[in-house]
Order: C-alpha cells, then sequence, then structure tokens
C-alpha cells in the first residue's frame, strides 16, 4: 500500500495528479490519497480529503510507502512509525502554499538523508520508479531529543533558561 | 538529529514543586498538523504538570484523553476577525486556567497565548516550529520579547540573545 497525504492548507493538484498520472501508468491499484483542498479528480487512486488524526495514523502504519508534501506532520509520523518518505515542497509562486518554507524545510532534510525529496514532478516519478516498497526504514524515537526535552523540564520547574551555545 | 535516543529521565527526583505537593499547571497551544505533532514529541516534558492542551481539532483529544483540552479556532496574519476571535477565547482560557507556564510550537494561536499568559504573570516557552529552516517564523520571531525559553530546532538559527538552540523535536 502506498499512502498519499498533502495535508489540510490549500489544494496540492500537481502532488496528486502526478501519483495518479503514475499508479494508471504503472497499472498500481494499491494507492490511497488524502487530497484536502486540491481539485484534481483522480482516475486510478482511491482518495477522501481529510482523515481524522487516528486514521491518518493507521493510513501511515499501514502504507510501505508515504509520499507527502513537506508537511512536518506528515514527516514525523512517518518517521515515528519507520516509513519511507517521498516529500514534494509546496510552492508558493503556484498557489500551493502562502509561501516557500516547505522548499527550505525539504532542502535541510534531504541533506539528512531521512527522507528523499522530490522538486518537481518528474523527480517524483523517477524516485516513484526506483522504489523498493518492501523495507520499512528504521523508526525514529517517540519523542524529542533528550536536551529538548530537559530544557523544557528544568525551565517548567525552575525556571532556569539554560543557554546552549 | 534523528537517532534512536530514548529518554530515560522518568525516575529522575523532583525538586521543589513537587516536594510541595504542587502540580505547575501548564497551558499547551499549538494549531493543528505538524504544530500539533510537534507538541506531542515534547510532551514528556510536561509529565509532572497539570496540563490544558489548546488546539484546533476536536478529534486531536484522543491523544491525550487524560489531560484538559480546549478549542480555538485557528487563525493567520490575514485573517483579522479569526485572530480576534482566537484572542477573545484564548484571553477566557487564561483567565480561567491562571497558568504558571505557557508553552506553544505555533503558530499564530500560540503567539497570543504568550502574550496573554504573560499579562497574567505565567512564564512562556516558545519552541519555533522545524519546518522553519531557513528564518524564524513571523510568529516565532514577533515572540522573541515575551517568551522567557525561546527556542528555535535549528542550530544556524540561534542567536545570542535567542532564540536559543537546545535539540530539535526529531
Amino acid at each position: 500500500m502506498i499512502f498519499a497525504t498533502v495535508g489540510t492548507q490549500g489544494q496540492f493538484d500537481r502532488l496528486i495528479r502526478t501519483i495518479d498520472g503514475w499508479a494508471g501508468a504503472h497499472g498500481r491499484t494499491d494507492v490511497f490519497a488524502q487530497t484536502g483542498q486540491s481539485s484534481y479528480q483522480a482516475k486510478y487512486i482511491r482518495a477522501e480529503r481529510f482523515l481524522d488524526p487516528t486514521e491518518f495514523r493507521n493510513r501511515v502504519e499501514n502504507a510501505a510507502l508515504v509520499i507527502s508534501h513537506a508537511g512536518m506532520g506528515s514527516i514525523i509520523t512517518a518517521l515515528e512509525l519507520g516509513k519511507r518518505i517521498i516529500v514534494m515542497p509546496r510552492q508558493a509562486s503556484l498557489g500551493e502554499h502562502r509561501n516557500d518554507h516547505q522548499l527550505a524545510t525539504a532542502k535541510r532534510f534531504a541533506e539528512q538523508g531521512s527522507i528523499k525529496v522530490a522538486f518537481n514532478e518528474l523527480e517524483l516519478i523517477d524516485l516513484l520508479d526506483q522504489v523498493q516498497v518492501t523495507n520499512d526504514a528504521e523508526r525514529i524515537a517517540s519523542q524529542a531529543s533528550p536536551t529538548l526535552i530537559s530544557t523544557i523540564r528544568t525551565f517548567i520547574e525552575t525556571g532556569d533558561v539554560h543557554k546552549h551555545p | 538529529m534523528i537517532g534512536n535516543e530514548v529518554f530515560q529521565d522518568k525516575t529522575s527526583p523532583r525538586s521543589d514543586t513537587s516536594s510541595r505537593g504542587v502540580r505547575p499547571k501548564l497551558l499547551a497551544v499549538s494549531s493543528g498538523g505538524g504544530h500539533w505533532v510537534q507538541l506531542m514529541r515534547i510532551k514528556h516534558a510536561f509529565e509532572d504538570c497539570e496540563v490544558t492542551y489548546v488546539t484546533v481539532h476536536e478529534s486531536y483529544h484522543a491523544q491525550v484523553p487524560s489531560d484538559k483540552f480546549c478549542l480555538v479556532n485557528d487563525a493567520n496574519l490575514t485573517t483579522k476577525f479569526a485572530l480576534l476571535k482566537a484572542a477573545a477565547k484564548l484571553a477566557w482560557i487564561v483567565w480561567k486556567e491562571k497558568p504558571d507556564v505557557v508553552i506553544s510550537t505555533g503558530a499564530a494561536p500560540g503567539y497570543l497565548a504568550l502574550r496573554l499568559g504573560r499579562i497574567m504573570g505565567a512564564r512562556t516557552i516558545w519552541i519555533d516550529s522545524i519546518a522553519n529552516a531557513e528564518k524564524l517564523s513571523i510568529s516565532g520571531d514577533r515572540i522573541g520579547h515575551w517568551a522567557d525559553l525561546w527556542l528555535t530546532q535549528w542550530p544556524h538559527l540561534a542567536r545570542p540573545k535567542g532564540p536559543h538552540y537546545a535539540g530539535a523535536v526529531l
């Protein structure tokens, strides 16, 4: 199962259209997409506009591959559940977001190698063609880094702000 | 940044507040989607607190079933009426709960909650979203003066007078 998701803010027809075309060309019938405010009508993949958080998590859990906009909710959930994830950032110039912060996020995460990033539709198709949807990636811990947790905890308890270099 | 870190601080002895038998009251505020997911990843830092969550979707309550939970409408700078409405609701919540600490992972409702909390004497924590990798969010930039603990999740965005970097949710 491949799970595609675009979050809740604004249309992201470009992502849905590309995946739909790829699924049609390869006869994939196991693609499910959460399409949000996109208006493109998918022909080959099953689609639902919005999912509640529990169902969203279940969809990710049951997927071998997640394809997503560069939204942190999707990225973190996929990494927490040990799923391979390909992201394509929304672009403000195409009316897909208010600004281009998804481009910046995607670049940073691409540098780290924890996720695959497609910066346009052709790169997305290339990544989909390459993908081996067999093994799950490694899960990350279910919590933030220990330093962040202890910094917050210390501040709540004592009001001390530990300044890190 | 991504690793198999295991946080093992559950047994650490609590200092002043628990010995007095008083749990700090914490108001944890976030918008939906990634903001909420990031708040969930730091919630272990609140386990000794009496927590009230304030967010924008009722369905999130299932993830924190034993804590108090309030709804606020989402808003941003382009929706002035929604901002006012959110501010009024948050003012009511802050007045009612009288939190010791207000924490937020963004966005606009969290900014308003920190400002209102500060007026009511609460200490405030802002954790700018990890999605802001190139520059701080608008709220995250403007909140600096009112956040007692002002954090970014990217080391290259940290500055000597804040925001500070103390790790990330990943």
